[in-house]
């Protein structure tokens, strides 16, 4: 019971963890029908820049620095890499941002010097708890709550706000909106800056709870978080969530069975089985509108 | 057709460059105290096998996306089966037992090679026909082994479009990945652990009876199997099938109503690269000298999409000469990068492990963003031009390995 409780509660976070990226990604390929590819290594970068900041500056500087840092990267990335590109075929999109993805891979790594860093301690939240009589961190306990308050206030955000409006706008109809006076390129932008700080915060609860960081780590948790984006139907943000924490759920399911049947090995893998039943069978995901680009 | 024109100058310069790639290779036999370089320990070599090997798996790939305009993600998922496949059916039994200690044996107790040896003889040209043959089937069953399961795939996934195929493309190696790790499966694919001991590159070289090697032949094999795979994939690709994969790449709608079955042409192009993907991953396991399901991660997709880019989405000659540029930048030129430096006494800033690779992105990132079309957009090296042959010809030529 104790066991089956651990499993959970740890699917539970990892599913938040995923679900911060998943928004990243469904904001952005709502509106500009992009798999950011790139965007599970900004998770990465995060990560490292967690690490450098934090052995050189106080906790309480670093990790808004850390969010600042990675919504600059996010923007950078999007003017630098996308923006030549917006007239350009999905195609090159693409594959400009594999290799933007490619680019924060090697670059991590001459900066590490491959070495796996150590993720520092971060007080209160790598803290112990004891719930229902298993042993957690506090990280476990707070991240979907935290997750959970990101949504409600990005969801307040996209309805209630101006800038929500233009995004939904500009989802709908690229082109109308331009002509109707929305400043495509500020809402693109806005777009990244919301995924990347929502990618940063994830990669503060994510790495907390592993060892270490190398500079692959980043690639794995984005293609996941992509799928729950899929799954939960791709531009909706409570869906991405819900994809995510079903996601997170499941792998830790996997690999918490009986090591007599060896298959925490298919923990990947069964993400991606997922994805490809969802695409044949369900297309438009748990919550997305019908659309007809995708199959 | 003016088009069969090109073809002979094209082959010719097929075969001049084996023959010059034989003479490469045995020079410094011949000519005592060439430089270095010619030796056969130098990084030449190196770099011409590997990039053989990545040229076909590159050209595979840009008929698929560049010809066929279906951007898929697969190609390691299936360069994984080809390797497995060839590695499996050429590990002699005799050294089964040791190859797969950790499960007590392959579940596989023949090999190919020796069941060729069994009624070729095992020693002299008997033995060395039989490993020829021996391993060209296994390579040929390597490749059909990935074709399969792109049929197989194809199902599902070719109904998707764009992103969708891509994602779901790169999930299916991923999945293949895991099933090759797979414990269970240990007694065919060895676990995780990697399967070796089968013939690669160098032990297609002439030995005499003592072992001395006579004449090198392990950069020609490479050569030979992607320049005859290529001659393959090109003429596909001028076949009429290779312009109906055009024209679907152009316009799907529009093509379908010329008659074309969309459904029909995209599985046979998806299985056909699979089939050259999964050859390139049997030479790729020989370049190695070993397979390991490890290697083939979305990564190595990456970098052949890449090179795939850089070279131009629909080019065939530009694949080939991307992919020798390619990997003779990361395997050798480019190296220096990597090593501090000294000029004088001042430290070059920057260059320690890895910076290769910076360079090398950013490298790849300005060509993405400035030069979208690559090195040769979607033209082909004219080789009847190239011999002095000026012709008045439309467009579309011919490439060589």
């Amino acid at each position: 019971m104790e066991y089956v409780i651990s499993v959970l509660l740890s699917g539970i976070s990892v599913g938040g963890q995923y679900a911060l990226i998943a928004i990243g990604y469904t904001l952005v390929y709502g509106i500009l029908r992009l798999i950011n590819f790139a965007h599970g290594d900004v998770f990465m970068v995060a990560g490292l820049m967690g690490i450098y900041l934090t052995s050189a500056l106080p906790i309480t500087v670093s990790l808004p620095l850390v969010i600042l840092l990675t919504v600059l990267l996010g923007f950078t990335i999007e003017r630098a890499a996308y923006k030549p590109l917006r007239n350009a075929p999905r195609m090159s999109v693409m594959i400009s941002a594999i290799g933007v993805s490619y680019l924060l891979q090697n670059t991590a790594t001459y900066v590490t010097g491959g070495q796996p860093m150590t993720y520092p301690t971060i007080p209160f939240l790598s803290d112990t708890v004891n719930v229902a009589g298993t042993q957690t961190k506090w990280v476990v306990i707070i991240t979907p709550f935290l997750v959970l308050a990101l949504v409600l206030g990005l969801t307040q955000l996209i309805h209630h706000t101006k800038v929500g409006m233009a995004m939904r706008a500009v989802s709908k109809d690229f082109e109308t909106s331009r002509l109707m006076g929305i400043q495509v390129n500020s809402v693109i932008s806005v777009t990244f800056i919301i995924g990347s700080a929502l990618a940063a915060v994830g990669s503060i609860l994510f790495f907390t709870n592993y060892p270490a960081i190398t500079p692959m780590a980043g690639a794995m948790p984005g293609l996941k978080a992509f799928v729950a984006a899929v799954f939960g139907g791709i531009g909706s943000i409570p869906g991405a969530v819900l994809g995510a924490f079903i996601i997170g759920i499941c792998e830790t399911i996997i690999k918490g069975l009986p090591s007599a049947w060896d298959v925490s090995v298919f923990s990947d893998a069964f993400t991606f089985a997922l994805l490809i039943i969802i695409l044949v069978f369900k297309p438009q995901g748990l919550f997305g509108e019908a659309a007809t680009d995708k199959v | 057709m003016k088009k069969n024109k090109n073809i002979l100058p094209a082959l010719f310069g097929v075969a001049a460059l084996l023959i010059f790639i034989i003479l490469l290779e045995n020079i410094s036999a011949i000519i005592p105290g060439l430089p270095q370089v010619f030796q056969p320990t130098s990084p030449l070599f190196t770099v011409l096998k590997k990039a053989a090997v990545y040229s076909l798996v590159a050209v595979s790939m840009n008929l698929l996306n560049g010809f066929t305009g279906l951007f898929s993600l697969g190609q390691a998922g299936f360069m994984l089966l080809g390797a497995y496949t060839y590695a499996i059916l050429t590990v002699p039994a005799s050294q089964k037992d040791q190859v797969y200690y950790l499960f007590g044996g392959c579940a596989f107790k023949f090999s190919i090679v020796d069941l060729f040896q069994s009624f070729l003889g095992s020693s002299g040209a008997g033995g060395a026909a039989a490993m020829v043959l021996g391993c060209l089937l296994s390579i040929i069953l390597a490749g059909c082994m990935a074709g399969f399961f792109a049929y197989l795939i194809g199902f599902p996934v070719l109904r998707l479009k764009s992103d969708y195929l891509a994602i779901a493309t790169l999930g299916f190696a991923e999945i293949l990945r895991a099933i090759f790790q797979w414990q269970k499966l240990g007694p065919i694919t060895n676990g995780a652990n990697m399967i070796k001991g089968f013939p690669t590159f160098s032990s297609f070289n002439i030995t005499d009876a003592n072992g001395n090697v006579l004449v090198r032949l392990s950069t020609f094999v490479p050569f030979f199997i992607t320049s005859l795979c290529i001659v393959l994939i090109v003429l596909l690709i001028r076949s009429s099938y290779g312009r109906a994969f055009q024209s679907i790449r152009d316009d799907e709608v529009a093509s379908e109503a010329m008659g074309i079955g969309l459904f029909k042409h995209k599985m046979l192009s998806f299985v056909i690269s699979s089939f050259f993907a999964g050859v390139g991953g049997a030479l790729f396991a020989m370049y190695v000298a070993n397979a390991q399901a490890k290697a083939f991660t979305s990564t190595m997709t990456y970098e052949i999409l890449l090179i795939v880019v850089i070279g131009g989405i629909g080019s065939v000659s530009g694949s080939v000469l991307a992919t020798f540029l390619y990997v003779a930048c990361s395997e050798w030129w480019l190296r220096f990068l990597d090593s501090e430096m000294f000029i004088g006494s001042f430290k070059v800033p920057l260059l320690r492990n890895g910076f290769r690779m910076v360079v090398f992105s950013i490298v790849i990132m300005v060509i993405v963003l400035f030069f979208s079309r690559g090195i040769m957009g979607n033209r082909e090296i004219d080789f009847g031009r190239l011999l002095g042959k000026k012709r008045n010809v439309e467009t579309g030529k011919k490439k060589v390995g």
